[in-house]
């Protein structure tokens, strides 16, 4: 018989204390498991998700909400930039550092089951051309799960999230119609149809929770085209965007599309009246980066951001404080839960005088009743620290319903985060330190006298 | 062997003397000026031994009397090292344990001597036969579960072995004990008022058993007891008083 299965004994022994103390400590690890893989989960995904492309070009303002609408589908749009811009990118003077330009236009949703995901206006590049993230076996590239990407002259064409798929219940071949704004609860004007030609893979980024539809026929619905300088054949004098949504009287020819008649051309809606939300630049070199975001910057009112340069900002600034506060808050809620552990097992300690006197009759050393008494602590800890762990995991999977359909992030329960490990060791120091004063209790007991002792 | 003795003894010299002295009495133990005082509450000293001599022989079973609070428990503890004596050697198996460092006496305790309390003997978290193992875990040596199973089955309790204390009776719980205290093959076995807490009818029963016990196995036995009727039944039975020269008894 170890002097372990002694310890082990008496913490059963004493079972529903010794039960509500693991517990305790339980609860005061699984808090910190939670700030733990939350807190990594959220780092690793926003850093990750804006990790496809080096820059994105929009209107000037807040740079953090230029990369929170264009990357993660949170926050509003700022003004949008000419498509001009863009060409200047795809095809102009910045073209020879420009790898891929790819347009990003915002400003409508669909809404279904009380949910309203974003909708995109891009380009076919957006899947072809970029990646979404980058890990040890490289780039990883957007995958349909089903159907195929949408084609350029193809203007009805649309791709969605994965996420979008899940809980919209859209399949390749169904037709669904964007509402006009992207504020879940203004009554938005019900767009024209688009034909869902695939579904993505899921990717793990907030591109999950999107739908992106074909730019040119994402400029032909109601509403998304600029007043035409010259022409006023398709706008017809309301401002882009979040202005009064059309009635009746909109010319609904040139885009009056569905799947069944076919893809009979329609006439784009000419460069003039376009605009984009954002451009999402992947250059030839990093060494690019500043050249265009000086010539950006000096040249325009637009300005260019480095999405995870703002993130990491955002993380170090804003994150990174609020999870070291909680992390202080969690770890002191274990340090609680340890002093704990060190009253159960001191109040045991008269109850148990006879217990040790008796093993010291039989030969035990002073310092082995005081190891055991120490064992009883590193148990306890170790106990309700495992038990910490999993109930841990099991609050992040709980939660994680809850997280994917406010933020598209996926929490894994089996996430499990490296600092976990520093809690093992830590917590077999904390326990040896708070059950110092009880072994040193064992330690002391008179023998002679807790013999006679009637118990 | 006791003819060739007397033919050595009619010639008539001393040394064959010696030697029949040595057969008769191997000594297991021996104290010698043995001196031990508790402080009392107002600081006076309260001599509770005073032992000029106390030998017992290997194998031998004396049973020691003496009035409650006479000193005999801690006669005990002094001979098991559990207390020190203030002066004086007490020499068990050859070894003066008075010289021995505590850890080295905890050691030699779990080894060589083994006790057995008035009663609530047993831990109450372990069953009868992890008790009986638990005696074995002190000692730096391998475990044998084995020995421990058959002693178990010696003092009658083979269909209890995975009880728990509570489950047994105080007479199983004081058997249980003695098959702990006989678990690591002692040489001296001190039992303080073993059926003190058992009822009338059980007590010869588990004297009985420490009795045989120790005789099968060689152990030397020193069992105190108040009791007359318990120390009718030994040949060697003492007065602690007898030997215990102390002026003052504690109350």
């Amino acid at each position: 018989m170890s002097l372990w299965k002694i310890a082990w004994r008496s913490l059963r022994q004493r079972a529903l204390a010794s039960t509500l103390t693991g517990l305790s400590m339980a609860l005061g690890v699984a808090l910190v498991v939670t700030v733990l893989v939350i807190h990594g989960v959220v780092e690793r995904q926003f850093s990750g998700d804006a990790q496809g492309y080096h820059l994105i070009v929009g209107a000037s303002g807040g740079k953090l909400q230029l990369v929170l609408n264009t990357v993660y589908h949170l926050s509003q749009p700022i003004e949008n930039v000419p498509y001009s811009l863009y060409e200047e990118f795809a095809t102009g003077r910045f073209a020879e550092w420009t790898t891929v330009a790819v347009p990003y236009c915002l400003g409508d949703s669909y809404r279904v089951a009380g949910r309203s995901f974003r909708v995109v206006g891009t380009t076919p590049d957006m899947f072809d051309k970029l990646i979404y993230g980058r890990d040890e076996q490289g780039d990883k590239r957007y995958q349909f799960a089903e159907g195929r990407n949408f084609h350029k002259d193809a203007f009805f064409e649309a791709v969605i999230g994965s996420v979008v798929a899940r809980q919209s219940g859209l399949k390749v071949g169904d037709p669904f119609n964007p509402t006009h704004g992207i504020d879940d609860k203004s009554e938005g004007h019900e767009h024209d149809a688009f034909t869902v030609v695939g579904i993505l893979e899921p990717t793990g980024t907030a591109n999950d929770r999107a739908l992106f539809v074909n730019l040119e026929g994402f400029y032909l619905l109601d509403g998304h085209a600029k007043v035409a300088p010259e022409d006023d054949e398709h706008g017809d004098g309301d401002a882009h965007g979040d202005a009064e949504v059309h009635e009746g009287s909109h010319d609904h020819d040139a885009h009056d599309h569905n799947e069944a008649e076919g893809h009979r051309y329609i006439e784009p809606l000419p460069r003039a009246q376009c605009e984009v939300t954002a451009i999402l630049l992947l250059l030839g070199s990093d060494l690019y980066v500043e050249n265009i975001r000086r010539v950006v910057n000096e040249e325009h009112m637009y300005q260019t951001v480095a999405p995870v340069r703002e993130v990491t900002i955002l993380l170090d600034t804003l994150v990174a404080p609020i999870q070291l506060i909680l992390l202080v808050l969690t770890v002191m809620i274990v340090v609680v839960a340890s002093i704990s552990i060190l009253v159960g097992i001191y109040n045991s300690m008269s109850e148990r005088s006879r217990d040790i006197a008796v093993m010291r009759a039989l030969g035990a050393s002073r310092s082995a009743v005081m190891a055991v008494i120490l064992m009883e602590s590193v148990l306890l800890a170790l106990c309700g620290g495992v038990a910490g762990i999993l109930l841990g995991h099991g609050l992040v999977g709980l939660a994680n319903p809850l997280v994917v359909a406010r933020t598209g992030i996926e929490l894994s329960v089996t996430q499990f985060d490296l600092q976990e490990l520093v809690l093992i060791p830590g917590l077999i120091i904390l326990a040896s330190v708070v059950g110092i004063l009880p072994a040193m209790t064992a330690y002391r007991t008179d023998v002679a006298k807790s013999l006679s002792a009637s118990p | 062997m006791t003819g060739a003795i007397r033919r050595r003894h009619a010639a008539g010299t001393a040394l064959p003397l010696v030697l029949a002295y040595m057969l008769y009495f191997t000594p297991m133990l021996q104290l010698r000026d043995v001196k031990k005082s508790f402080v009392q509450p107002d600081g006076e000293p309260l001599p509770v031994l005073n032992v000029a001599r106390f030998d017992v022989a290997v194998g031998e079973q004396v049973v020691v009397r003496g009035p409650s609070g006479g000193g005999k428990t801690t006669l005990l503890h002094v001979v098991a090292g559990i207390s020190t004596a203030d002066s004086g050697t007490v020499l068990v198996d050859e070894v003066d344990i008075t010289r021995l460092p505590e850890s080295g006496r905890d050691l030699f305790r779990a080894r060589n001597i083994g006790y057995v309390f008035q009663t609530f003997n047993l831990l109450a978290a372990f069953t009868a036969l992890e008790n009986v193992m638990l005696g074995m875990t002190f000692t730096g040596r391998n475990r044998e579960p084995d020995w421990a199973e058959h002693l178990l089955e010696r003092v009658g309790l083979s269909d209890r072995l995975h009880y728990r204390p509570a489950a047994l009776s105080v007479g199983q719980q004081q058997r249980v004990a003695v098959a702990r205290a006989l678990a690591n093959r002692p040489r001296l076995l001190l039992a303080d008022e073993p059926t003190a807490n058992i009822d009338p009818g059980h007590q010869q029963q588990v004297i009985d058993l420490i009795r045989q016990t120790c005789e099968e196995q060689s152990v030397a036995l020193v069992l105190v007891t108040h009791s007359d009727e318990v120390a009718a039944q030994f040949e060697r039975a003492e007065q602690l008083e007898a030997f215990n020269q102390i002026s003052v008894v504690a109350p």
